[in-house]
């Protein structure tokens, strides 16, 4: 019985303590920063694209949602044809993010992207490209890989070498 | 004839006054267990989410009224405008001030008593007529429960009566000028709100409907308005204990400075969040627990407190 008593005050006591609920539309909740939220395809320092079209992402994705086509420029760099994510299937686990070796999809931590008509949910390449470098800021695969391209040749990247003639008998 | 306009102005000014209140404790009660959870309840729609009982009432009004093809159809129909009816009608008894009541009935006591244990009616009926196992078992319950809460309910009011020397609800609220009942009568005020809790199967007695067992009761099959009169029935019901308890026990409109009228209100109120504060803080018993409970406390302590009432009365 004193206890009832002694739950029923305690409960009472709660009228003088501070709600718990933050409200939301008016307040923001605080987002950590690797949060998974929309994914979006990022840039290289000097602004070209990152992704190389390597279907990484696409083979991870567990729900199927990320579809692309590749091409090549005419300087031999690989970028996507069509880059498309359906975010109605998308269940942001960030697979893809691991999966990319070039640090090209991210996930934001932006997670406001209701829409009234599901199509709408269908990002297109030129909805997911942002125009900076997102969490990796001095990244850039084509300078440090040792792919040859237009512009730079084998032995051309960052901390690298040109490569060594092995039939030649120079030391 | 200006006799009846002031007649008619009263019973359907206490009948709107009554069901808005009930309604509007739907939100008053969301908002106070928010309250007593340290979150908000609704508050958005209109000034403090007042008005989410209009979009609930435009919800349920809208929503389809299913009457399960299994069901005893006209009992299935009777049997939520049951309890609105007993219930309301109950109202018309109770003096709201000196000069404010429907009637001024000289058996209103019984009549109340009357009218809820027809109440019991409208559960029980819904229970069986639903024609589904767990409406079934929650009307079984509430048959049970409110018989027996029925017994020592209404003999924790004859107390009262005794000491006041009436049933007309008026003169009992005057004979409590000197003292208020809730001190000589303290047992039976205990009781009496005890029993209060199991008649309108309020948390923590709410068995016939007991969301986590039997899903909910007697109400399983029940949809769209006819749902919606349960619920309202059972907020009219609580809005009905209070104001009988400040009528009975807590010297209905009587008090100092302010008008009797709004004395009544606030004493109504502050029973009404001890209900909702009841439902907030404490959890359902089992089902023998709370028969052995009446019948093994209750109902000794009630014919306790009438015999040792009678005795000092007679003493006097």
């Amino acid at each position: 019985m004193f206890s009832l008593l002694r739950t029923l005050w305690m409960v009472f006591l709660h009228t003088f303590r501070k709600r718990v609920t933050v409200l939301y539309p008016e307040e923001k909740p605080s987002i950590p920063p690797r949060w998974r939220g929309r994914i979006i395809l990022s840039r290289d320092p000097d602004g070209a694209e990152r992704c190389v079209a390597c279907y990484l992402c696409a083979v991870a994705c567990p729900v199927d949602c990320i579809s692309l086509q590749a091409t090549e420029d005419e300087r031999g760099r690989r970028y996507p044809e069509f880059f498309r994510i359906n975010f109605s299937r998308c269940i942001f686990c960030g697979f893809c993010e691991e999966a990319c070796p070039t640090y090209a999809i991210q996930l934001t931590p932006d997670f406001e992207m209701s829409e009234y008509d599901r199509q709408n949910l269908v990002y297109e390449k030129e909805d997911l490209l942002i125009s900076g470098p997102g969490k990796y800021h001095d990244y850039n695969y084509y300078r440090v890989a040792g792919l040859a391209i237009g512009g730079k040749d084998k032995g051309g990247a960052e901390n690298e070498e040109p490569p060594v003639d092995v039939r030649g008998l120079m030391p | 004839m200006k006799e009846i306009i002031i007649r008619l102005i009263t019973v359907f000014g206490v009948l709107g006054v009554v069901m808005t209140i009930a309604s509007g404790l739907i939100w008053l009660e969301r908002r106070l267990l928010g309250l007593w959870q340290d979150r908000y309840g609704p508050n958005r729609v209109g000034p403090f989410g007042l008005l989410q009982v209009l979009a609930d009432m435009i919800k349920v009004l809208t929503k389809e009224d299913w009457i399960p093809p299994f069901a005893d159809k006209p009992v299935f129909i009777i049997a939520p405008a049951v309890i609105m009816f007993t219930v309301l009608m109950t109202f018309a008894v109770i003096p709201y001030t000196a000069a404010l009541y429907v009637v001024d009935l000289n058996i209103g006591l019984l009549f109340f008593l009357a009218m809820s244990s027809l109440g019991a009616y409208s559960v029980t009926l819904a229970g069986w007529a639903s024609d589904s196992k767990y409406s079934l078992l929650g009307g079984l319950r509430a048959a049970a429960q409110m018989l027996s809460y029925e017994v020592y309910m209404g003999l924790s009011l004859m107390g009262v009566v005794m000491l006041s020397g009436s049933f007309n609800l008026r003169e009992i609220v005057e004979a409590q000028k000197g003292l208020w009942f809730c001190i000589p009568q303290f047992i039976g005020f205990v009781v009496f709100m005890i029993a209060g809790v199991a008649e309108t199967h309020r948390l923590p007695f709410d068995l016939p409907e007991a969301e986590s067992e039997l899903v909910a009761g007697f109400h399983v099959e029940y949809s769209g308005m006819k749902f919606g009169m349960f619920f309202v029935g059972e907020y009219l019901g609580i809005t009905l204990i209070s104001a009988m308890i400040a009528t009975l026990f807590f010297g209905g409109w009587l008090g100092p400075v302010l008008p009797p009228i709004s004395w009544f209100l606030i004493k109504m109120f502050a029973f009404i969040c001890f209900f909702i504060l009841l439902r907030a803080s404490l959890p359902r018993p089992r089902y023998d627990q709370l028969m052995s409970y009446g019948w093994k406390v209750l109902f000794p302590l009630s014919l306790l407190n009438l015999i040792v009432t009678g005795g000092i009365l007679l003493a006097r």
